[in-house]
């Protein structure tokens, strides 16, 4: 973990109780390389993600750190041209192992979107249809637990209850990415991927959203990519500074903002590029 | 003077008012063109069009109103008598044929102009005369004929100097307005412009032209039939049997049973096929194969319908028999030659293969692909956010591509033609030869048929209900189609 | 619903392996149905392809014999006497084929040929043209009377058929027209190299032929027909289409007018050929009196039918030009107008282009409309006796003369028909191939 090469080193490093931060190893990348055709994007990253804690991307656009987060449930199969090397494990298992199956991973890996993108259906068919594609009930009434437990859980039981039958798409920005975190939550996911959530959303819908981020903490693991340093500062208990493909810095929420180690980090971080 | 000649003159005049303008703009500036409001060219075109517009307008007017002058002038001459034997319409076309014989016999030298005009019934016979020159007449020439025919050729001979005589004080009044006009303030641009822009209306314009043309041809004919075959008959008839000599029953309710029969067979072939195509095509064909496949499959929409007539006709139909007929493979004996509705359906459905993948792909296409995002990510399989979230997504925009494919199914016509049989029949065997409102369309129009009999005027009648029910879907089709869009645009 | 708890704890799903490394068995169905599902799509493509395969095989397969002929060559010796008998007869051509069976027989002989066939029924293996060829050829060359000429003369369609593999001789037991007999004499003639088959340049060039002399039949004629009006759509579609596509791409304003010229273009491009079809009857035939059956009739048929196709693409391509060019040629003071006919148009004039011949190659191919405004095959026996007359002298058109021989019941006429489709084809590929070299040549990526 250690042996990061030139200047890349990860905060692991400098970690002072090294030992009960792997205890705690959820996600570990280790050399990972991503191409895009023949665009490197992602360089030599390595990383250890804790369980049961929020840990955020930032970086400058551009840098790589949505790649990598699809990286982490295998969303970048979906593009013919990309291509990945390295080993990423999940509980010590290699996911890019040939006997995974990336439908088993991504049910344990959940994942929100940039843009909220509610299906075209009712808001129950929405929460319903991941536990309905991965058999995970037998009975409608176990549906209707799931969904109920799922809205609450995202906080929008409340605001919903009465009109589970209206189209998804009719509600607002805010809620719809709740809407979408209920449904990633529905599967009964450990980990949660977000690619910058907030992006789309309004200051009062995107307060409510981080709200519920650290909430989830408790139960979930929670990567999240944000282009915001003071929602990173906000949500997240470790943080990793991404540049031009590179794992530049990575430690805890506070240690990176107060006292950066690399020079890129801080010029980020006081705002000198991004 | 001839048309063409006429033609040529106004363009010649029209050339005269371009230099005449171009270089008095020049002189009004002092030849030097820095001064001028517009370009020289402007000029020239403004003085060229001033001439033009007016000219054409004044000699399509005309064009259209002489015959209808020359046509109430001749026809009061005709007795009353001989416009109850015949209708005034026949006689009216006689006295026409033989004006233009007697305009032929002259051309040819047959007869002298001053001969052409003096001759009467009694002196000499005009049919010999005439089939002599290629004019073959039907009926007699009484002399009331010929002498609405000599009324008929003088009255054009006066409209075609009147004409030659306004056409050209038109094109030099033109002329000396763009002269009078041009100065060095004018502002020819804008002029031209707007005459241009006014052109570009027209060219637009036509597609409603022809829109009303398609209107009105068919309306004035269908009331035409309705006029002589009541129209309840027409639309709730079960029998259709046109004989020429009378007594048809032309029942339109056989006809449009073929037609959505055949029209329903070649949907069930081509939007399975269609539909699954452009899935793959869409959602799992890698760029190579999206690149061999779509445009193989295309290639079926490139050929013309004559092509798919003749491989139902000569290739589909004996083959199916082979299958279904009497001696066939599974000896049922269903079918009993090779037109059949099964045959045109079938063939139909490979046509409209292309046409259904098509559409569809750009509609699957149109589906963000935030959906299947959402759905991966949640670890859907790529069937399962086909079947369960794109396929919903997209079903207004497919469902709106079904139905202009069906349009286009009960529109064809060349593979029914030639498909589908002949004898209108109510029956429920799909390999019973039957026939559609389109392939009847054709067959009425093209036999030797007298265009003011009930059975070739039903031709306008099944045109018209053609007309309005591919209307009807596809204004429905396209209107869920755009909305569609909209929603993901 | 309301008594809910939060049960549904990642640790609590029985069904789920815990491992990623096994795949439980609801996955392994999930992905067998992903593969059937994927299968369904490969065989729908094949599906396509097959098709397409049958019907280019069946074409080709039925098609290609219309390009040879079989003839049969025969020295006829011009004789004074007998031709000016023959000129004086009533029945000119029937003296001729006397003249011809003489020589058949007097051929037949020296060949060492036996047969009892009398002239008459000896003929039957020539095309009954052949008189009206020899009869032609006398009085176009005069000086040739008195001289040996040797003549190649069509076979009759059956004897054509036979050498082609399409009549058999059993089939032949219930024909009148020819025997067995006759073809074990085509046959011996073939060996001595009498009967020979060639490449059939009357069937590219000719004219249609009456119903018994599909021997004859060539769709060159009617090429001119579907030439000419294709000359008349690209002269009127191409500036029509530019400029509505320009007035409604450019100028028109959002309202009402342009919204239901909109509405209107894409509804005709969906309205039935067969519709235009009786839109020229009434308008063009009915109404305005213009000739039946001229080309010039069927290509502003077809040019109202192909307007909307043209009109849709070039709008297509003027979108296609950024507006930033637009902006740029106003900005140094160019006027709308300008700044669309110096820049925007030639920008898109490749695509319009493209658009252009795919109308044109829809247009070739129709049959329907121009069978009502009377374009049907056998309509017109000659060339156009001039580049003018062709607008407005009767013709047909190629998918026209292939539907009439499809009509006819002798199977030589099928072969026709096959051959003009591959014809039709070869001009619709060379229209696309076109289209896509101007296409891939001159796109322009912005």
């Amino acid at each position: 973990m250690s042996e990061v090469s030139g200047a890349i080193r990860t905060a692991d490093e400098f970690e002072p109780n090294k030992a009960t931060a792997m205890e705690n190893t959820k996600i570990s990348a280790d050399k990972v390389q991503v191409y895009y055709g023949d665009t490197h994007a992602i360089k030599d990253v390595s990383i250890n993600i804790r369980a049961q804690t929020v840990t955020a991307f930032i970086g400058p656009s551009g840098c790589g750190k949505s790649t990598f987060l699809r990286c982490l449930n295998r969303m970048n199969d979906t593009i013919d041209i990309c291509r990945v090397e390295g080993r990423i494990a999940i509980d010590d298992e290699d996911i890019y192992d040939p006997k995974v199956d990336p439908v088993q991973l991504r049910a344990k890996v959940g994942m929100v979107f940039q843009k909220p993108n509610p299906f075209p259906k009712s808001i129950y068919d929405n929460v319903s249809y991941g536990p309905r594609i991965h058999g995970l009930v037998r009975r409608k009434s176990e549906l209707d637990d799931i969904v109920a437990s799922s809205l609450q859980k995202a906080g929008l039981w409340e605001e919903v209850k009465d009109r589970l039958d209206s189209p998804g798409t009719g509600l607002s920005g805010g809620q719809q990415q709740r809407l979408c975190i209920a449904r990633a939550i529905a599967v009964s996911p450990e980990v949660i991927l977000m690619d910058e959530p907030c992006s789309a959303l309004d200051p009062i819908a995107t307060a409510k959203v981080e709200e519920l981020i650290d909430e989830l903490r408790e139960n979930y693991t929670i990567v999240i990519v944000t282009h915001s340093m003071q929602q990173a500062a906000r949500v997240s208990q470790r943080t990793a500074f991404f540049h031009l493909g590179n794992l530049v810095e990575v430690g805890d929420t506070q240690d990176i903002f107060t006292n950066p180690r690399d020079k890129r980090t801080q010029d980020y971080i006081t705002g000198r590029f991004g | 003077m001839a048309l063409s000649f006429l033609l040529l003159t106004i363009l010649v005049v029209a050339g005269l008012a371009y230099v005449l303008a171009k270089s008095r703009a020049f002189k009004s500036a002092g030849g030097d063109i820095r001064l001028l409001h517009s370009l020289p060219g402007y000029y020239g075109w403004n003085g060229a069009l001033t001439v033009l517009l007016p000219t054409f307008l004044a000699l399509l007017l005309w064009l259209a109103i002489q015959p209808v002058v020359v046509d109430h002038t001749v026809s009061g001459m005709i007795s009353a008598e001989s416009a109850a034997e015949s209708t005034l319409g026949l006689v009216m076309s006689d006295v026409r044929r033989i004006a233009d014989g007697l305009d032929l016999a002259v051309q040819n030298g047959v007869l002298t102009a001053q001969d052409a005009s003096r001759l009467n019934t009694g002196s000499s016979d005009i049919r010999e005369t005439l089939g002599a020159v290629g004019v073959a007449l039907g009926a007699e020439v009484t002399a009331e004929k010929l002498e609405a025919a000599q009324t008929y050729r003088s009255a054009t001979a006066t409209g075609f100097w009147m004409r030659t005589v306004l056409v050209l004080l038109v094109a030099l009044g033109g002329l000396a307005v763009s002269y009078r006009r041009t100065d060095k303030d004018f502002r020819a641009r804008n002029f031209v412009e707007q005459v241009v822009k006014g052109i570009l209306v027209f060219a637009a314009l036509l597609a409603i032209l022809t829109t009303v043309g398609i209107i009105f041809s068919l309306i004035f004919n269908t009331v035409e039939f309705f006029s002589l075959y009541p129209a309840e008959d027409f639309f709730f008839g079960l029998v259709w049997s046109p004989s020429f000599g009378g007594g048809s029953e032309l029942g339109i309710l056989p006809l449009i049973w073929a037609t959505l029969y055949i029209s329903l067979i070649a949907l069930a072939v081509a939007v399975p096929v269609g539909l699954f195509a452009a899935i793959y095509l869409s959602e799992y064909a890698s760029p190579t194969v999206r690149a061999v496949a779509k445009p193989l499959l295309e290639v079926l929409a490139g050929i013309p319908t004559i092509v798919y007539g003749l491989f139902a006709l000569l290739t589909v139909g004996p083959l199916l028999v082979d299958i279904f007929g009497n001696d066939g493979a599974l000896g049922v004996g269903w079918m009993q030659g090779g037109t059949a509705v099964m045959t045109a359906g079938l063939v139909m459905g490979i046509m409209l293969i292309p046409f259904v993948s098509s559409l569809s792909d750009d509609i699957i296409n149109a589906v963000p692909q935030a959906m299947r995002d959402g759905s991966l990510g949640l670890g859907a399989t790529h069937s399962e956010t086909v079947k369960q979230v794109i396929m919903p997504a997209a079903l207004p925009g497919i469902v709106g591509a079904i139905l202009l494919a069906a349009s286009r199914a009960i529109g064809e016509t060349m593979i029914v033609v030639l498909g589908a049989g002949a004898a209108a029949r109510l029956s429920m065997n799909p390999f019973d030869a039957m026939t559609t409102v389109t392939a009847k369309i054709v067959s009425q129009l093209t036999g030797d048929a007298d265009f003011a009999s009930p059975e070739a005027l039903v031709a306008f009648a099944l045109g018209m209900t053609l007309f309005v029910i591919t209307l009807g879907l596809n204004i429905f089709a396209l209107y869920i189609v755009r909305k569609y869009r909209e929603q993901y645009d | 619903m309301t008594d809910v708890t939060l049960t549904t704890t990642p640790a609590s799903e029985p069904a789920r392996s815990k491992s990623l490394l096994e795949i439980d068995e609801r996955t392994k169905k999930r992905n067998a149905a992903e593969t059937r599902f994927k299968f369904y799509g490969i065989g729908a493509i094949g599906i396509g392809v097959f098709f397409l395969v049958a019907l280019l095989v069946s074409i080709l397969s039925n098609g290609l014999s219309a390009f040879t002929q079989t003839s049969i060559s025969l020295p006829v010796p011009l004789v004074q006497s007998e031709i000016e008998a023959a000129e004086k007869s009533i029945v000119k051509t029937s003296k001729y084929r006397d003249i011809i069976g003489a020589v058949l027989i007097e051929k037949l002989k020296t060949a060492g040929v036996s047969t009892d066939m009398d002239s008459k029924k000896l003929l039957q293996i020539m095309s009954s043209g052949a008189p009206g060829a020899l009869r032609e050829f006398v009085l176009a060359n005069p000086d040739a009377i008195g001289t040996t000429v040797p003549f190649d003369f069509l076979t009759s369609s059956r004897v054509d058929g036979y050498f082609k593999g399409r009549v058999t001789r059993a089939a032949l037991a219930e024909d009148k027209n020819l025997d067995s007999a006759h073809l074990d004499i085509v046959d011996q003639l073939k060996e001595q190299g009498s009967v020979t088959s060639g490449f059939n340049w009357q069937f590219i060039f000719g004219s249609d032929a009456s119903d018994s002399r599909p021997e004859q039949a060539g769709i060159g004629v009617a090429m001119v027909g579907s030439f000419y009006m294709m000359l008349v759509v690209l002269c009127l579609a191409l500036p029509i289409g530019v400029a509505a596509s320009i007035y409604l791409e450019e100028f028109a304003p959002k309202n009402r007018l342009t919204d239901v010229i909109e509405v209107n273009i894409s509804n005709l491009a969906a309205v039935p050929s067969i519709v235009f079809g009786i839109l020229g009857l009434a308008a063009f035939i009915q109404f305005a009196h213009l000739p039946q059956s001229a080309p010039l009739v069927g290509g502003l048929v077809l040019t109202l039918m192909t307007l909307p196709t043209i009109i849709i693409s070039t709008r297509a391509s003027l979108q296609s030009v950024p507006p930033s060019i637009r902006d740029a040629a106003l900005g140094i003071g160019a006027s709308k107008m300008q700044s669309v006919f110096h820049h925007v148009l030639p920008l898109a004039m490749p695509g319009i282009l493209t658009g252009t011949i795919i109308g044109l190659a829809q247009a070739l191919g129709e049959t329907a409309p121009l069978l009502l405004i009377g374009m049907v095959g056998f309509i017109a026996s000659e060339y156009p006796s001039g580049v003018f007359e062709g607008f407005l002298s009767p013709n047909s058109a190629m998918p026209a003369q292939i539907y009439e021989w499809a009509k006819r019941a002798d199977p030589a006429f099928y072969e026709r028909a096959w051959g003009g489709i591959i014809i039709l084809l070869l001009f619709l590929m060379t229209m696309n191939i076109v289209a896509i070299i101007l296409r891939r040549r001159f796109e322009r990526r912005w």
